[in-house]
């Protein structure tokens, strides 16, 4: 009797925790939907055309757009891919085909201490290395600015990828008189090539919401991009700088940004997580 | 046979040398070597000018730029004691809120939900991750906020306003609101990690206790939470570091106000938002390198928090050099 | 003629672990020469000295002299790519870049080494190599295929063929049926067969009929006791080692009291 008892109060709370469980996730699934929606109603009454295309408006005055935010926000993050890819797969590469203990031990451990310093920092760094030498604001500061931060993410994603590939497939290479280096690039990272590139749009998507590190290297601007060595605008900033503003129209208008913002990000992500998905039955 | 054995066998002789193999190899072999040293001179430089840049305010201030509550850079004096007290507060809170939730999730995926739901669901909660920082800045302060300071808030300084914490006045914005948000932010970074190291346990382990008669939840409390423990902790740590360095939605959020209150429903201002505020407007005098100060505070503490956590994390299968020892 | 090995005193390590010792033998050109002892005795890492695969293992060395149609492979002026080209090796395990179509797999030698070929003479020769490895009837209508789409046999074929396509003088073969049925075996031996017409072949097999249907010489390793390194015991034409053997050690093997 006592055990029944004691059987039927254990399967309860049991029970009890499971439902807590599930009710974790539900709260945590709230905010997801209450941000996404928002961000679609609310963004999607001011998104038009003139908003894709158009330069801000002056202080006081309604319409205008983003369009150079956005122009700005692919141009830095154009530039910080054209920075950070290479050297990151090239360091990836490194990690996993050249085995110096020591070396790659350090490398790996600066690399996932670099990506979890906070972004304003970066922008700290790049505002002390390139902002102050050059005496100006400019979109390659930005740009440096978020190339630093998709370096040790493009790195670690190549390596993972690289060390997928079988041995095997480095043996049949080398035995053919194919040398080291072409064996590297033509059969191994063909081979992880579905892999890398998953991690490279990761890493862009997480770049391209990036703010802090843009506020003191690119600034911002309400023209169009003039040159590299000029401010830029970014949507980011844009949204940012909208969003603390006391203007209900530019409120709106942050609104309509996040909405390309999100859009942006979301398809990056979840477009390389299908892509990846595809890949990796493909190579099985 | 006797061939002339200063010669190439006929076979090399026939394909001829190629040149681009050997010097492809150095070649190659230095870019890849670069790039690697690249990570550690960026690093270096980092801490370096971080370093190099803030001395004119680590002379002035010393140790009491710790405790120090004055910031003003009229006067030109700083102290970081406000800035340290934001950041860390807004991290606990947010800390409190999600550690719960996460590991109700982290459980509910690795262990109770039906397997077509595992990717999904789990899917959706990495969604929250990817929202762009300025984005979910943006929603605290138009819908966030409004509604913890019409609601929540309110509920708390009504009934428990005795209590230090919850008392003074309510404006929406502030460490609490910060706090949500944050929590918000940091769940799926440790949700995911604890799920890993949930997922790692052995199976023997859980049929072990099932064995024994345990139910579902005496399961996972016993076989499985025990060896997930550290990889759950340095999840933690994991989120609080990003907690901590995180910039745009707090700066939203937080009040942006230099003082230290005891309710978490006063604004106050962290180490992150006072840089991303006045970093662009310095005018002259140590003010920048007092702001430069704090974020080597900042890079200090997550940078000791980071290396904390992946000792406490294993990654299954890493570590294993391929190729070592072939017999 | 050309595509005759012989060594001289070869002993290769794995760090501190000595795995082959003092190997002294002669491959003649054109023939096939099979390698046979019980597991652990060192035959591969033998073969894999033979075209400097094994040096590719972090702290693998090697002492001794390898002499291809007279030349130290280790010589100074000798690229170990281009040792490699002149001395193919085929594995255990059927190892096809799975991503390229079996054309290329074929090509993949000759294309990635910088020898300059046309479309047209790529062409030719991946045909060629696949009729040398008696797989061309099979796959000619399918060259487009990727390489991981056939069956193990093929697989391993293909292999052969791409060892083949950038014309080797000697091929090295790693236990290559080890991993595949009767019947692709029995296709396989017969490749080899024809192949000494103008390859030199080497063989390594735990099968010991294998060994005795296929080879013309025989080499007997073994290592004395688990840790030693392996030693060549006896090495003649494969009719002697396997009716009248002079090591007593090579008769047991042989008539199976150990191994």
């Amino acid at each position: 009797m006592k055990n029944d008892l004691n059987r039927r109060r254990r399967n309860a709370r049991s029970r009890f925790a499971y439902l807590l469980c599930v009710f974790s996730a539900v709260l945590a699934l709230i905010p997801l939907v209450m941000i996404i929606s928002y961000v679609i109603f609310q963004g999607a009454s001011a998104l038009n055309l003139d908003f894709l295309t158009q330069l801000p408006k002056p202080v006081g005055e309604t319409g205008g757009g983003m369009g150079n935010a956005i122009v700005g926000s692919l141009i830095l993050v154009g530039i910080a891919s054209v920075i950070g890819l290479p050297v990151g797969i090239l360091a990836g590469a490194y990690l996993a085909e050249f085995r110096s203990p020591r070396l790659s031990w350090l490398v790996r451990l600066l690399a996932d201490i670099l990506s979890g310093v906070p972004s304003i920092i970066v922008g700290v760094f790049v505002y002390a290395l390139l902002v102050l030498t050059m005496k100006r604001f400019s979109a390659l500061a930005g740009g440096v600015a978020l190339g630093i931060m998709m370096l040790p993410t493009v790195a670690r994603t190549t390596e993972e990828m690289l060390r997928m590939v079988p041995d095997s497939l480095r043996e049949a290479s080398l035995a053919l008189g194919i040398p080291r280096w072409r064996t590297i690039i033509s059969i191994v990272i063909k081979t992880a090539g579905g892999g890398i590139l998953t991690g490279i749009m990761l890493a862009i998507a997480r770049i391209s919401g990036e703010t802090a590190p843009l506020l003191f290297t690119a600034l911002n601007s309400r023209t169009w991009p003039v040159g590299l060595d000029q401010p830029v605008a970014s949507l980011p900033v844009q949204i940012y700088t909208y969003a603390i503003s006391p203007y209900a129209d530019w409120h709106q208008q942050a609104w309509a940004g996040s909405l390309v913002l999100v859009l942006m990000v979301l398809v990056l992500s979840v477009g390389s997580k299908l892509y990846f998905g595809k890949k990796m039955k493909m190579a099985r | 046979m006797a061939l002339p054995l200063l010669s190439l066998p006929d076979n090399v002789k026939k394909h001829g040398r190629q040149g681009s193999g050997k010097l492809g190899d150095p070649i190659f072999t230095g870019l890849t070597f670069a790039a690697a040293c690249t990570i550690l001179i960026l690093m270096a430089l980092l801490v370096y000018m971080l370093f190099q840049d803030s001395l004119p305010s680590i002379r002035e201030f010393g140790l009491g730029f710790l405790s120090s509550e004055e910031w003003d850079p009229v006067k030109d004096i700083y102290g970081a004691k406000p800035f340290i007290y934001g950041t860390v507060a807004s991290s606990l809170i947010a800390l409190v809120i999600a550690v719960p939730l996460s590991l109700g999730i982290a459980i509910y995926l690795s262990q109770f939900a039906p397997r077509w739901l595992r990717a999904p669901l789990g899917f959706l909660v990495e969604l929250l991750a990817a929202i762009p920082s300025v984005v979910y800045g943006l929603w605290g302060i138009f819908v966030l906020a409004p509604f913890l300071g019409k609601t929540i808030e309110p509920f708390f300084a009504d009934h428990l306003g005795g209590i230090p914490i919850f008392s003074g006045p309510v404006y929406g914005v502030g460490l609490f609101s910060a706090g949500v948000v944050l929590a918000i932010m940091i769940l799926p970074t440790i949700s995911a990690i604890s799920r890993e190291s949930m997922l790692n346990v052995a199976r023997d382990q859980k049929e072990a206790a099932q064995a024994l008669g345990a139910t579902p939840w005496e399961t996972v409390r016993i076989a499985v939470l025990p060896l997930a423990r550290p990889g759950i902790i340095g999840a933690v740590i994991l989120g609080l570091g990003r907690a901590l360095g995180e910039t745009m939605a707090v700066t939203m959020l937080i009040g942006n106000r230099p003082e230290i209150s005891a309710s978490i429903f006063a604004p106050a201002y962290s180490i992150a938002s006072v840089i991303a505020n006045e970093f662009a407007e310095v005018t002259a005098g140590i003010h920048m390198a007092a702001l430069i100060e704090l974020a080597l505070i900042l890079l200090v503490i997550t940078l000791v928090l980071n290396l904390f956590a992946r000792l406490l994390i294993q990654k299954p299968g890493s570590g294993g050099l391929k190729g070592k020892g072939r017999a | 003629m050309a595509g005759f090995i012989s060594t001289n005193k070869l002993s290769a390590t794995f760090g501190d672990v000595r795995a082959i010792q003092d190997i002294t033998l002669e491959i003649p050109a054109n023939k096939i020469t099979a390698l046979i002892g019980p597991s652990g005795c060192g035959k591969s890492t033998f073969l894999r000295c033979l075209n400097r695969m094994h040096e590719l293992v972090p702290g693998a060395k090697s002492t001794g002299e390898v002499l291809w149609d007279g030349k130290n492979i280790y010589g100074p002026d000798m690229d170990a790519a281009e040792v490699r080209r002149g001395i193919g090796m085929v594995f255990q395990k059927p190892n096809p870049f799975p991503l390229m179509t079996i054309a290329d797999n074929v090509s993949a030698g000759l294309r990635l080494t910088g020898m300059r070929k046309s479309k047209s003479e790529l062409e030719e020769v991946v045909e060629r190599s696949l009729k040398m490895a008696a797989l061309w009837e099979e796959v000619k209508n399918k060259l487009h295929k990727p390489g991981g789409s056939l069956s193990g046999g093929q697989q391993q074929r293909l292999c052969i063929a791409r060892a083949l396509a950038v014309e080797p003088d000697i091929i090295l073969m790693d236990e290559p049926c080890s991993a595949l049925d009767p019947a692709s075996t029995q296709k396989i031996e017969d490749t080899m067969e024809q192949l000494t017409k103008n390859y030199t072949i080497v063989i390594v097999t735990h099968n010991m009929q294998q060994a005795a249907r296929v080879s013309e010489f025989t080499g007997f390793m073994l290592s004395k006791e688990t840790g030693e390194p392996g030693q060549l015991v006896e090495y003649g034409s494969t009719n002697k080692i396997f009716t009248m053997p002079d090591r007593k050690e090579t008769e047991n093997y042989i008539t199976g009291r150990f191994g």
